[in-house]
């Protein structure tokens, strides 16, 4: 069986609050016109992974999210839409749907993430050494201002503690150390067992955990069930086991035993598989798991790879308003080929369907949805409208995000703001870096700055 | 030296000009400021021992010469007049390339008082013009170093201050014995890839062994690729910007070299000053630090990884030897007997006399040596002047100039034979013993400062002492033996294995096996690596074991403080203050207090002086009366009072003799004073009913009190309903 792919989309994120709301899990959030779940989707899929779990916290997310995924691709790829309890964290929510999990190797894939990154990459390295866990790391984006000027009064500009500190050997190879952001704050302390063992540990504070893992389940399992505490994947499965990679006494030899289907020659088949790891990796030298493994016997390693992704692939997690905002700029901006849409000569998007008013100008690295209507003498700059919005006139959106059915009264002026679908701004709101919940009115005439718009 | 100078010159820049002027200057450490080479440094200074027939000193400086270094500047400490007079008869002084001055000084005891010194001198005499080469006189290396100076100068010229160049070579430590080839501890450094500055530092000291590297938070904010290797070895090479000096002038507490300095750097952010390294790939360097690295080095002189500084070449007036196959160097007047077998690699110095059928490999024989017949030596290194009877059984020793090993005598693994000592008649000397004519100092101190003191003023003392000790040659060699055998001094035994010339026995291989097992899981214990999980399995071990050792220390505590309370009568709310701090700071319940403090104003009882049981009964009686408001404190609760209970049973059965018999006695007394309510008497009594018949011997012994408390109990309950019916 080839890989088997676990979509973690997560529920009614409480960062993402006042854009989530009942009508919309954290998944179907609209990227550039498009559920974020999408994007997923199509970048699994054009790695032919098809064989998906989506695993959705909530009963009612999982209705929404199943709901659109059937309407969406049911028929190119095979998903199945699991819901489990809401707060049971990642390793909970793994733990939970354990029984469908069939597959040799488990890839596991956040569902919030806008990327070209290939996860059969990860896949395919994966398989090269042979490991217990392989990681995507990418870069760490570069935390510096919005180019724009709109977000200056959020000041979101510090990424909300995503630093990862990461240990890699010294061909890149191998995890060796994971710790997070959080941590960062303390000192780093790296066990001797393992720097002594690889020789050398890289300590990166400029590369990111993609969120994109690929587990053993046989391992996964393991750990799941002996630590009923561990909650987070990231936080406490996955360092957990670069921990103790060179040491799982969890992991006995039954598990290779029982998937080679006999005992008999056990050891041969082992061995088999650690030599052709080793051509595969093109290793002169045998790695040092295996020089480890073999100094002291009675010892089984857990490989822990990482797949770091070139720094020009583009690579988001939608985990915050900035991130919401910062993608949706980014898709039909810098990386415009994640959109799937084809660009205009004016490197924008106008639906045929949209009707402009006179003097409208829609400038460079802006989207019009289906339907939707702009009065006269509006400026859309660096902007995306979803379908069926209405926009009166002499209306300025900049920086901004306007999901579908939206009314924008005349004379608004909107600047590095979500407008959620369904709101109604009247007319001559003037809003700047504010969150406008769905289905919200905002009355005629208010002046607002980082404000946040929701019924209480 | 003649390349870097023509490259200097071929540069046009001023820059170059002015440095092809400046002399390239090194300061040699003529003594290590350490002990590892006792006694054998007791009465040489370890730069003139011999390795592989030539003192260490010269390899130092021939290297240094041919780098191009055109002053060398030798700090003399221990020996210095040996090691002057060796320079004077050397033809190092009349060098045409290299200029060698000697600076003498006993008051210095560690590498930081002769940087120092220098410094002190410096301000007079201006000796040091620019950056300089600091070395000790015990590296082996043939490194080049113009290249690296220049390095270190347009670096230094771009950044004030990275005032020092560290040299660095790859050399993996065995994952098992945590030690270098060379026999030191395990390096820990972190670098920065690009920049190669250093940014930690850190040695493993076997001592107290931790199980991770700490880097502090800092170097990942502001470096974002951090480079933590534990595969290089350090060369105590390095290459120094004058202000080296002065900040061993400005803090004079700076001892060694790395343990002081280059810490003391890498922490110190206020000066900012910064260290590089430069690792060298294809180069030789290597310090001898001990005798593991005495025999790894020797080694690698025999193997030619030294080169040109082998024994087949002249490099320092020695007598070249001549290379043979097998890397066999044998001097051009070797008598050797026909039937004698010289293995490979190893090396036999002039005069030297070879008796039949010996055997002998791997070794070193100095000059003048005289070899009976059927001796074996195997990577052994016997230095001058040596006679060796026949029979005789080396292995894996050191033996020194003019020792004498009689007939039939073998030297067991490790054995290191200083000057002039004679090993007696079929005598064995056990291995890794130390064996020198000067008696061991009595006066040995685990404080480093004082070691170093020993080192080098205290040798002179040593000497001086030396004719009278001769008179009474010990005999601990058997009976026409000579020589005291030294006791490994404290907390060296581990050491002994390691740090000798012996390879390390299986037995000890297979024993740090199994620390490193017990290592492992200790370390991740005690290591909750970083903030991950409370409810980590291992964390809750970890809680789960600790109690028992803090319940311990804080009851020795609570002694502490009750006893002080009494004997300096310290009012009663004084005392509980402090016992509370104890308790929160232990994280204890009230109920452990009690019983702690009930323990010690029991234990205070038993401890005062008493004749019989009777006078007991009073000292309890009275410390009960006098502090039993302190107890009273923590008493509050029948769990408490029960905890107290328990406890004085406890201690009863602890001492059954004294407390025994008067368990029923004291807890009658409690009882009167208010300490202890009826309830918890009778509930403990209820609780220890259903114990086993050991249990049980104090409770029967008050069964006829607990029979008492029932019936007064039964009574009080009808006196109420007495009065309800009132």
């Amino acid at each position: 069986m080839d890989f088997q792919v676990v979509i973690l989309a997560g529920g009614f994120s409480s960062n993402l609050v006042p854009l989530v709301s009942k009508e919309v899990p954290k998944a179907l959030l609209p990227v550039a016109n498009r559920p974020v779940l999408s994007y997923v989707l199509d970048l699994l899929e054009s790695n032919n992974l098809k064989d998906l779990i989506v695993v959705v916290e909530g009963e009612d997310a999982a209705l929404k999210v199943g709901g659109w995924i059937s309407s969406a691709c049911v028929d190119r790829l095979h998903v199945e839409v699991a819901a489990v309890a809401e707060n049971v964290g990642t390793a909970g929510a793994l733990r939970a749907i354990a029984h469908h999990l069939t597959a040799k190797d488990i890839l596991i894939v956040s569902g919030d993430i806008v990327s070209d990154i290939p996860p059969g990459a990860v896949a395919a390295t994966h398989r090269r050494h042979d490991a217990a866990v392989t990681v995507m790391l990418c870069a760490q984006p570069v935390s510096g201002p919005s180019e724009s000027g709109g977000s200056g009064g959020k000041d979101k500009t510090k990424k909300p503690a995503c630093d990862d500190i990461i240990g890699l050997d010294s061909l890149k190879q191998f995890l060796l150390y994971i710790a997070k952001g959080a941590e960062i704050k303390k000192d780093t302390r790296v066990k001797k067992s393992i720097l002594c063992a690889a020789g050398k540990i890289e300590i990166r504070s400029d590369l990111m955990d993609s969120h994109i893992y690929a587990f053993k389940r046989s391992v996964l399992q393991e750990v799941l069930d002996q630590k009923p505490a561990f909650r987070s994947l990231k936080e406490d499965v996955l360092p957990y086991l670069v921990r103790t990679q060179l040491r799982s006494e969890i992991f006995s030899d039954q598990n290779n035993v029982e998937e080679n289907g006999n005992g008999n020659g056990k050891n041969n088949m082992q061995n088999n598989e650690v030599v052709l790891s080793q051509i595969l990796s093109n290793a002169s030298l045998p790695s040092f798991h295996q020089v480890y493994e073999s100094g002291l016997d009675s010892r089984k390693t857990n490989k822990c790879c990482v797949y770091i992704a070139d720094e020009s692939k583009f690579f988001v997690r939608l985990n915050s308003i900035q991130a919401f905002m910062d993608v949706n700029r980014d898709v039909i901006g810098d990386a415009n080929h994640l959109s799937g849409y084809s660009f205009s000569a004016h490197h924008n998007i106008v639906h045929p369907s949209a009707e402009l008013g006179s003097k409208t100008t829609v400038g460079p690295h802006c989207m019009l949805g289906e339907g939707s209507q702009v009065g006269d003498k509006c400026s859309v700059k660096r902007s995306v409208i979803g379908r069926h919005c209405r926009i009166g006139s002499n209306v300025k959106i900049v920086n901004s995000v306007v999901m579908d059915h939206a009314t924008i009264g005349d004379g608004c002026s909107i600047q590095g703001s979500v407008i959620c679908s369904n709101a109604q701004l009247q007319e001559r709101v003037t809003l700047r870096d504010c969150q406008v919940e769905a289905g919200y009115v905002v009355c005629a005439g208010s002046e607002q700055k980082g404000e946040t718009f929701a019924r209480k | 030296m003649g390349a870097q100078k023509k490259g200097g010159g071929a540069r046009v820049s001023e820059d170059a000009v002015e440095q092809s002027r400046q002399r390239l200057q090194a300061i040699l450490l003529a003594d290590s400021f350490a002990t590892k080479f006792r006694p054998v440094t007791l009465e040489r200074p370890k730069v003139l021992l011999p390795i592989v027939n030539v003192p260490m000193i010269d390899y130092t400086l021939a290297w240094l010469e041919s780098a191009g270094i055109e002053e060398v500047f030798v700090f003399c400490c221990a020996h210095s007049m040996q090691v002057i007079e060796y320079l004077e008869k050397s033809e190092w002084y009349s060098h045409p390339n290299l200029l060698v001055r000697t600076i003498e000084s006993h008051k210095s005891i560690s590498a930081g008082d002769a940087l120092r010194y220098m410094y002190e001198q410096q301000t007079e005499t201006s000796q040091i013009q620019g950056d300089f080469v600091l070395v000790s006189g015990d590296t082996v290396s043939n490194m080049p170093l113009a290249d690296l100076i220049k390095e270190h100068r347009e670096r230094k010229k771009k950044d004030e201050k990275a005032i020092m160049t560290m040299v660095i070579k790859q050399s993996k430590s065995s994952p098992l014995t945590h030690q270098s080839r060379l026999g030191t501890d395990q390096l820990f450094i972190a670098v920065d890839p690009l920049t190669k500055q250093l940014l930690h530092y850190e040695e493993d000291k076997v001592d107290h062994p931790s199980g991770s590297v700490c880097l502090e938070k800092s170097l990942l904010d502001t470096n974002p690729s951090v480079l933590v290797c534990n595969d290089m070895q350090d060369c105590y090479i390095d290459i120094c910007s004058p202000e080296v000096l002065s900040l061993f002038e400005d803090n004079f507490d700076y001892q060694h070299l790395r343990r002081h300095f280059v810490k003391g750097v890498l922490v110190d952010d206020i000066m900012g000053y910064k260290i590089f390294t430069h690792e060298i790939h294809s180069s030789y360097a290597g310090r001898i630090d001990n005798f593991r690295s005495y025999d790894t080095v020797s080694k690698d002189i025999i193997q030619r990884w030294t080169y040109p500084y082998v024994p087949d070449i002249n490099f320092s007036g020695n007598r070249p030897l001549k290379l043979g196959r097998q890397g066999i160097y044998r001097a051009s007047d070797v008598v050797q007997s026909r039937s004698a077998d010289v293995g490979a690699s190893t090396v036999i110095g002039y005069g030297t006399k070879i008796g039949n059928g010996d055997k002998i490999s791997n070794s070193v024989i100095g000059n003048g040596c005289s070899i009976g017949s059927n001796v074996v030596i195997e990577g052994s290194y016997i230095w001058n002047n040596v006679t060796i009877e026949d029979g005789c059984e080396i292995r894996n020793a050191i033996v020194c100039d003019g020792v004498k090993i009689r007939a039939g005598a073998v030297l067991q693994p490790g054995v290191v034979l200083s000057f002039n000592v004679v090993v007696g008649r079929d005598f064995v000397v056990p291995a890794y013993s130390k064996v020198s004519l000067l008696q061991q100092p009595t006066t040995e101190d685990s404080d480093e400062e004082l070691e170093y003191a020993d080192s080098s003023s205290g040798t002179a003392d040593h000497l001086s002492g030396l004719n009278l000790q001769m008179e009474s040659k010990a005999s601990e060699l058997g009976p026409d033996g000579a020589g005291y055998i030294w006791e490994a001094c404290e907390g060296a035994h581990d050491e002994e294995w390691k740090h000798s010339v012996a390879p390390i026995p299986k037995d000890k291989l297979f024993e740090i096996t199994q620390a490193i097992d017990d290592d492992d899981t200790d370390d991740e214990s005690v290591v909750p690596t970083s903030g991950e999980l409370k409810s980590d399995a291992d964390s809750i071990n970890t809680d789960v074991n600790d109690p028992n050792d803090d319940y311990y220390y804080f009851e020795k505590e609570v002694e502490g403080t009750v006893l002080r309370a009494v004997e300096e009568n310290i009012k009663v709310d004084l005392v509980t203050l402090e016992i509370n701090g104890l308790r929160l700071s232990y994280n204890m319940e009230s109920a452990d207090c009690a019983g702690a403090t009930f323990y010690s104003m029991i234990k205070l009882a038993v401890d005062t002086p008493h004749n019989s049981a009777s006078e007991l009964y009073k000292n309890a009686a009275s410390i009960i009366t006098k502090w039993k408001e302190l107890l009273g404190f923590y008493v509050k609760k029948i769990d408490e009072q029960i905890e107290v209970i328990m406890k004085f049973e406890e201690m009863c059965q602890e001492s059954p003799k004294e407390l025994g018999p008067l368990f029923t006695q004291i807890l009658h007394l409690l009882y009167d004073k208010d300490v202890l309510q009826e309830d918890a008497v009778l509930r403990w009594a209820e609780e220890k009913a259903g114990a086993d018949e050991a249990d049980k011997v104090y409770l029967k012994q008050c069964e006829t009190f607990i029979q008492w408390l029932k019936e007064a109990s039964e009574e009080e309950d009808e006196d109420d309903e007495d009065e309800e019916d009132d």
